[in-house]
């Protein structure tokens, strides 16, 4: 699942997996809170479960922590 | 049954706001509304100007557009979260105003930003019925009135307009909608306050109160409903769609929406970035933007969809 999140969210922001910092902040990686929202929706439409977003998932390894990974 | 358009028009107060001009009230930055909500100007009614005059000045532009005379129109529907007074209703006074019969059949509508679908669906129901042949939807919104001008999250976002269609009944051009409610007043809300009843302590309200985020999600699966739903209904694919009018909320609503659907822009006309969310009254407004600049004709199989405050989100798709 780990591979699966960071190409959507290279996709999203049109980089290279490789260049995704998983312990950046959201806003390092240039997400604002819509564009994390934005992650979010698209995230449980890949997913198909719900993705909630509570203030300790500050970026994207804790992401992965609430997701299990 | 069904109904065609005959004519639009749009009106707009006279004072544009920029989001530099924003900085006299709350700490902000032209930047940080564009990238978060695309938009980079909005109209609000000043003192000199009622919300009733806009709506008069939408509906004799449609009239004209028309070539219908007020003493042919049978039902005048507004919609409108607030108009001038809370009674008698905008659609009262506005039926005075432009010179319909006495004998026309008035209303009003309060569906927030959904409005003007349900202002359609109620023309219909009116055709249907046999109450009306011809009838005027008009979205008019004063939202600067009901916004709290030191919230920097949401004053940013709102704009005044007013936007009106002449309808005429007709058995061939069939309309379909689609309508859903999820009933919630704390993601979205414009409370009521008490002022002076001596039997209820004073309350604040009056102003909106928007989750953005929530909102947001909100919006985007809404939107992927509706117009699955419309889609559905009719029979038709995206691909036999001209265009795609969305409530003009956000920009990044509007690319979500895109990105969902797997459909693309030119499909989804736009103009939030002169008008802010104006409510009820943007997709009428877009309307008539592309239909006077050439863009949209008349045949053109069209989809609105609108979503807001209720949770409401309402659709429906048919031949301009």
């Amino acid at each position: 699942m780990k591979e699966q999140v960071i190409k959507l969210i290279a996709e999203y922001k049109g980089v290279e997996p490789d260049a995704i910092d998983t312990s950046a902040s959201w806003a390092d990686l240039g997400f604002d809170s819509l564009d994390v929202t934005e992650l979010m929706v698209r995230l449980e439409d890949e997913l198909g479960k719900e993705v909630e977003l509570t203030p300790e998932i500050v970026n994207i390894d804790a992401l992965l922590a609430a997701l299990g990974e | 049954m069904g109904f065609r358009i005959l004519g639009t028009g749009s009106a707009l107060p006279a004072k544009i706001l920029k989001n530099d001009d924003l900085k006299q009230f709350i700490d902000t930055s032209d930047e940080w509304i564009r990238t978060r909500t695309g938009i980079e100007e909005r109209r609000v009614l000043t003192g000199e100007e009622s919300l009733l005059s806009l709506a008069e000045e939408a509906v004799n532009k449609a009239l004209s557009d028309g070539k219908i005379k007020p003493r042919e129109i049978d039902a005048v529907i507004c919609t409108t979260m607030q108009g001038d007074c809370s009674v008698p209703s905008l659609s009262c006074l506005l039926a005075g105003k432009i010179g319909a019969r006495e004998d026309v059949v008035t209303l009003d509508v309060n569906q927030a930003c959904c409005g003007f679908v349900y202002g359609l669906s109620a023309a219909e129901g009116y055709f249907s019925s046999g109450l009306a042949k011809r009838a005027l939807v008009v979205s008019a919104e004063a939202v600067s009135r009901l916004t709290d001008w030191t919230d920097r999250s949401t004053c940013i976002l709102f704009g005044d307009a007013a936007a009106a269609v002449v309808l005429e009944k007709s058995a061939e051009n069939k309309v379909y909608f689609d309508f859903c409610v999820k009933p919630d007043d704390e993601v979205l809300s414009i409370e009521r306050p008490n002022d002076n009843f001596p039997y209820a302590e004073y309350s604040g309200g009056h102003f909106i109160k928007m989750d953005g985020q929530e909102v947001y999600k909100f919006a985007g699966a809404a939107i992927y409903d509706r117009i699955k739903g419309v889609l559905g209904k009719s029979g038709y694919k995206a691909e036999d769609v001209k265009a795609f009018l969305l409530h003009q909320a956000n920009i990044r609503i509007i690319n979500s929406s895109l990105y969902k659907l797997k459909l693309t822009d030119e499909k989804f006309p736009h103009n939030i970035e002169r008008y802010g969310n104006t409510s009820s009254a943007s997709i009428p407004l877009l309307l008539d933007e592309e239909l006077k600049g050439g863009r949209l004709n008349r045949g053109d199989r069209t989809v609105m969809c609108a979503f807001g405050a209720g949770l409401m989100s309402a659709a429906c798709l048919f031949e301009l």
